[in-house]
């Protein structure tokens, strides 16, 4: 039981068919979660790190396929679980928050009738232990006079709020996974920075494992144990936080922590990442970042790079780190 | 001609735009409240504050684009106003936040960056306007060939670019950048972030860089003024404003950045601040910030502070200072 | 660390590996350019033309239309009868050639098909009047058709100016102008297109005697003045909201940064971004206006006789609808055939270039 990680994902491929085609927005990622860690996805807009959650958790629009792979939730596939199955599966076992609380909250019912239904979906207690529980869940989410909140629509709301109250119906039946999707990116600095510490504490006492899908390196910094980038639905690489942030070794990530500000007397220019994102209809042949990369080779354009091991903590797709290493060891071997 | 001259000067700027709420009640949205800043010539100020704070109306009032309630606007030591904005229109120019909206979908490159050009009459024959949006593009990083193209085939960074040429294309001494690059990913950001810095070195612009990325901020600027609720509460030089905050609001807001790297985070002390911005349609007496500061008293109760003299070119404006 | 446990992940150890190293020199530029996959450059036109022609619906409707058009055009010149007169054979008027049935002769014609004669037959029989039903039946669906078409294009006409002028003034102007269509629009509607088609009957017959207009038939051009007094309304709101939502869009005001004038306003950003709304619109008013026409003609309100419509040949058909049923069918698909295929048109139009609806 204990060797078997919370959450695993294998090899999966989620296509969405368009009018122009299909787009191949998950290629193949694999990664697992342990209970109680923090896992981030970081990546640009369309690298698919949004659908490869959407993905797991079977909400993928009309036009969504998982063409391959297996979700492992404590060693059983999810992806074959009868839509009943899931629908009890979902909110109870996973949870998502997503970017814009606006539109996940219905504006006709008040929030006290939202959080009062994730509530029964799930159990068979009695009206007045849901209420408590409801009262419960937004005095944890740090939401003052929650009495009176549990009795307003959402509008009434700010948007800091509205998360804290999406976040409290999401915990409500205690989940073992909760995915957030973007969370903070809608909100203001200083919320942000209220939402973060939240659901940092939220983990330490519940001690559910967190998936924090966000394209903004430093919330990932700032909260997550393990790092996955992505880069036109591949993972790129994978790590603790440290090995990602001191020792990357995928020419994406390095590309973009040079490419961020940073706070420094000097005034150094920012070193960007040319060209523009891949078109996702029609992926090229070997790595997806060749033609923006300034360390391709010869063989990026013709060959994928497979996912290869840099060390117990971290895992890098490039031929530039295949390279570096190849090199390493022939050195070692040299000496 | 004194050459201490600021390029833009702005004197208590006030936007309030009416707002029905019920049957009979008029309220009044104090958007920008009694603004004044000055930019050099070549100068990029920062001016970053949360949504709904009125730094992109600033921007927009600033043009002339909204009405000003009160105020004055000199450019170059003279005063804009709404009848003659006409003879500004060549010096002061806007680029956009969203790059997907700013841009016309039924019309090409050419004639998106050569519309100013058209409207101005800045070209003799068809030969000459060509030259000039080819020269335009080049400039922003963008092939030329791409000038018989609509704007929805490019991506967001490059819709930004053309955003920028057309900007550019009436050779203005000052752009006011709203939020350029926060619909973009962020290694575009950089890309973006790098054009302005070398059209700055090139072509001498000054720049009222307006954004809520505090990194991107202080990278741009040499200035920074922070505002609260349609007021300015602190100003001053980007590294004094970053490293060394006075105001509470501007403590709060720097100490919440989210730094890209895992050691900081960890030994950072962020202080997080209560509850929300108020409505600006209730706005609190006294001091704005009162409400949700650590230091408030009775006097921020009273009074509203206004900016003052710290030195070294800083204005805060904070009672308990 | 659990999380990485080899066996589990698709991924290899590079040191046992013997690599090409040939492969793994930097790549030139030209190499990476070519390797940059790019999407073929299409207009919101060709984009949007592109999905029509995929969507089965518009497609089939567009063939109807057209074949309908083809052959309103084409058939008087072939058919040798005429919508208003009797059939002659040899220059006699036929009086025996009374409600015959699809494709068979009166006696008259018999004998003149005896005798060597050709005789073009009659398609779908004649009326109670001795005339060809099926040009009638194709005059008719003239009228439907042009009466739909004008009807649409005086709607089009006073509806965009009204709401352009109530859209990009605002304010009082714009407060004012929308009232005025709110009272227009509270009238019921079917009730002033028979009170107005009556009146206007009687004060246009007087006036346009011996003018040109006096052929079109008064009764037609009343229901013009209804379209156009009435039915702008709705086309008024719409133009007035997609001007209200384009108003709002950052490239109008950096058009108005830039220094451009109202009018380059409207002309350049405005009307070329709300046309393919305006134009969805209009295709799906021209149904209304043929459905409209023929409810008139129907109840004796619309064109006059002997000018057939497809509403009127209906009505006539009523009257002998046991004894010959034929005549109420086929003006009866006639007026079905338009106003469907006009309908699944504006809707595949609305799908292929609403830019609210596209993915």
């Amino acid at each position: 039981m204990s060797n078997v990680p919370l959450l695993q994902v294998k090899n999966l491929h989620t296509s969405f068919i368009t009018d122009a085609g299909e787009v191949k927005a998950v290629n193949g990622i694999s990664y697992n979660l342990d209970r109680g860690k923090v896992l981030g996805i970081v990546g640009e807009s369309g690298s698919g790190k949004s659908v490869s959650a959407y993905s797991v958790m079977r909400i993928l629009t009309d036009t969504g396929r998982v063409t391959q792979g297996e979700v492992l939730f404590n060693g059983e596939d999810i992806l074959k679980y009868t839509p009943q199955q899931m629908q009890s599966f979902r909110g109870s076992r996973i949870s998502m928050i997503f970017q814009d609380p606006m539109t996940c909250l219905n504006p006709v019912f008040t929030v006290g009738s939202q959080l009062r239904e994730a509530i029964r979906i799930h159990t068979d207690r009695t009206k007045e232990q849901i209420n408590a529980r409801a009262l419960e869940m937004l005095q944890l989410v740090g939401v003052n006079e929650p009495e009176k909140r549990l009795r307003q629509y959402p509008h009434e709301l700010s948007g800091g709020m509205r998360q804290r109250v999406m976040i409290a119906m999401a915990l409500a039946c205690e989940p073992d996974i909760l995915i957030a999707d973007e969370p903070t990116t809608a909100l203001d600095v200083t919320i942000q920075a209220q939402i973060l510490e939240l659901m940092q504490n939220l983990q330490k006492k519940m001690g559910m494992a967190i998936i924090m899908i966000t394209h903004d390196l430093g919330v990932i910094a700032d909260i997550c144990d393990e790092i996955i980038v992505m880069y036109a639905g591949k993972v790129c690489e994978r790590g603790t936080a440290d090995e990602i942030f001191y020792n990357p070794r995928h020419e994406y990530t390095k590309g973009l922590i040079r490419s961020i500000p940073r706070v420094t007397e000097k005034h150094e220019k920012l070193v960007p990442i040319a060209g523009s994102p891949v078109d996702l209809l029609n992926l090229p042949k070997g790595c997806a970042f060749a033609s923006r990369c300034e360390c391709a080779m010869k063989i990026c354009l013709t060959e994928q790079p497979e996912e290869t091991w840099v060390n117990d903590s971290h895992i890098a797709a490039c031929w530039n780190n295949v390279k570096r290493m190849y090199e390493e060891s022939k050195g070692g071997e040299a000496r | 001609m004194s050459e201490n001259r600021p390029l833009v000067d702005v004197r208590d700027l006030k936007e309030y735009f009416p707002v029905k709420s019920g049957m009979l009640n008029k309220m009044v949205l104090k958007a920008v409240d009694g603004v004044s800043f000055t930019i050099d010539k070549g100068e990029t100020l920062g001016l970053v504050g949360e949504s709904g704070c009125g730094k992109t109306t600033v921007g927009r009032t600033l043009l002339h684009l909204y009405k000003p309630t009160s105020g004055e606007v000199y450019f170059d030591g003279k005063l804009v106003t709404d009848k003659n904005i006409g003879e500004f229109r060549k010096d002061m120019q806007i680029v956009f936040q969203d790059p997907y909206s700013s841009l016309n979908p039924r019309m090409t490159v050419s004639d998106i960056i050569g519309e100013p050009l058209d409207i101005h009459h800045l070209y003799h024959n068809k030969k000459e306007r060509a030259e000039r949006i080819a020269e335009l593009l080049t400039l922003v990083g963008l092939n030329s060939e791409h000038a018989t193209r609509y704007a929805h085939e490019f991506s967001g960074g490059q819709r930004q670019r053309i955003g920028i040429a057309r900007a550019l294309a009436v050779n203005p001494r000052f752009i006011v950048c709203d939020e350029p690059v926060s619909a973009l990913d962020v290694s575009i950001q950089a890309q973006i972030v790098n054009t302005f810095e070398e059209l700055q070195q090139k072509l001498g612009i000054a720049y009222l860089f307006i954004a809520h990325d505090l990194l991107v901020v202080q990278h741009m600027s040499r200035r920074i003024a922070v505002m609260y609720l349609g007021k300015i509460v602190e100003i001053g030089s980007a590294s004094d404003i970053i490293n060394h905050p006075v105001h509470p609001y501007s403590q709060s807001l720097i100490s919440a950045i989210p730094m890209p790297d895992p050691e900081t985070a960890r030994h950072k002390h962020r202080i997080i601040l209560e509850g929300d911005v108020p409505s600006p349609l209730r706005m609190p007496k006294g001091c704005p910030f009162r409400t949700r500061c650590r230091f408030a008293t009775e006097q921020c109760a009273q009074s509203c502070p206004s900016l003052t003299d710290r030195g070294n070119g800083r204005q805060v404006a904070c009672h308990n200072m | 660390m659990s999380e990485f446990d080899p066996n589990k992940a698709p991924v290899k150890r590079p040191f046992s590996l013997q690599l090409d190293l040939s492969k793994f020199e930097p790549a030139t530029d030209a190499e990476k350019a070519q390797h940059e996959t790019t999407r073929e450059s299409t207009t919101f036109f060709r984009d949007g033309m592109r999905k029509l022609f995929k969507n089965p619906l518009a497609v089939g409707s567009m063939i109807v239309l057209v074949v309908i058009l083809v052959t309103i055009i084409v058939a008087p010149m072939i058919v040798p009868y005429t919508y208003s007169g009797m059939i002659t054979v040899n220059g006699k008027r036929d009086k025996t050639a009374k409600n015959l049935a699809p494709f068979t002769y009166s006696k008259m014609e018999q004998e003149a098909i005896d005798s060597g004669e050709k005789v073009f037959p009659h398609i779908f029989g004649t009326d109670e009047l001795c005339r060809d039903y099926f040009i009638r039946v194709i005059y008719g669906a003239r009228v439907s058709l042009s009466v739909g078409f004008f009807a649409s294009l005086i709607v089009l006409i006073i509806g965009l100016l009204y709401g352009s002028i109530a859209g990009y003034a605002g304010g009082r102007t714009d407060l004012v102008m929308m009232r005025i269509v709110d009272v227009i629009y509270s009238l019921p509607d079917t009730l002033m297109v028979i009170l107005l088609s009556v009146v206007l009957d009687q004060v246009l017959g007087q006036s346009l005697q011996g003018t040109a207009l006096a052929s079109i038939g008064t009764n037609m051009l009343s229901m013009f003045a209804v379209f156009g007094l009435l039915y702008w309304v709705g086309m008024a709101r719409l133009v007035r909201g997609q001007i209200l939502t384009i108003k709002n869009n950052e490239y109008v005001l950096a058009a108005r940064a830039m220094g451009a004038k109202p009018s380059r306003i409207i002309r350049k950003h405005i009307l070329p971004n709300c046309m393919s709304v305006i134009i969805i619109s209009t295709a799906l008013q021209i149904p209304s206006a043929i459905f409209t026409e023929s409810f008139l003609s129907f109840i004796g309100l619309g064109v006059q006789a002997p000018m057939p419509s497809l509403g009127s040949l209906a009505n006539a058909a009523r009257q002998a609808l046991q004894a010959y049923p034929y005549k109420l069918v086929f003006p009866a698909v006639g007026i079905c055939l338009i106003v469907l295929s006009f309908n699944l048109l504006g809707d595949g139009l609305r799908d292929a270039f609403d830019p609210k609806l596209r993915k």
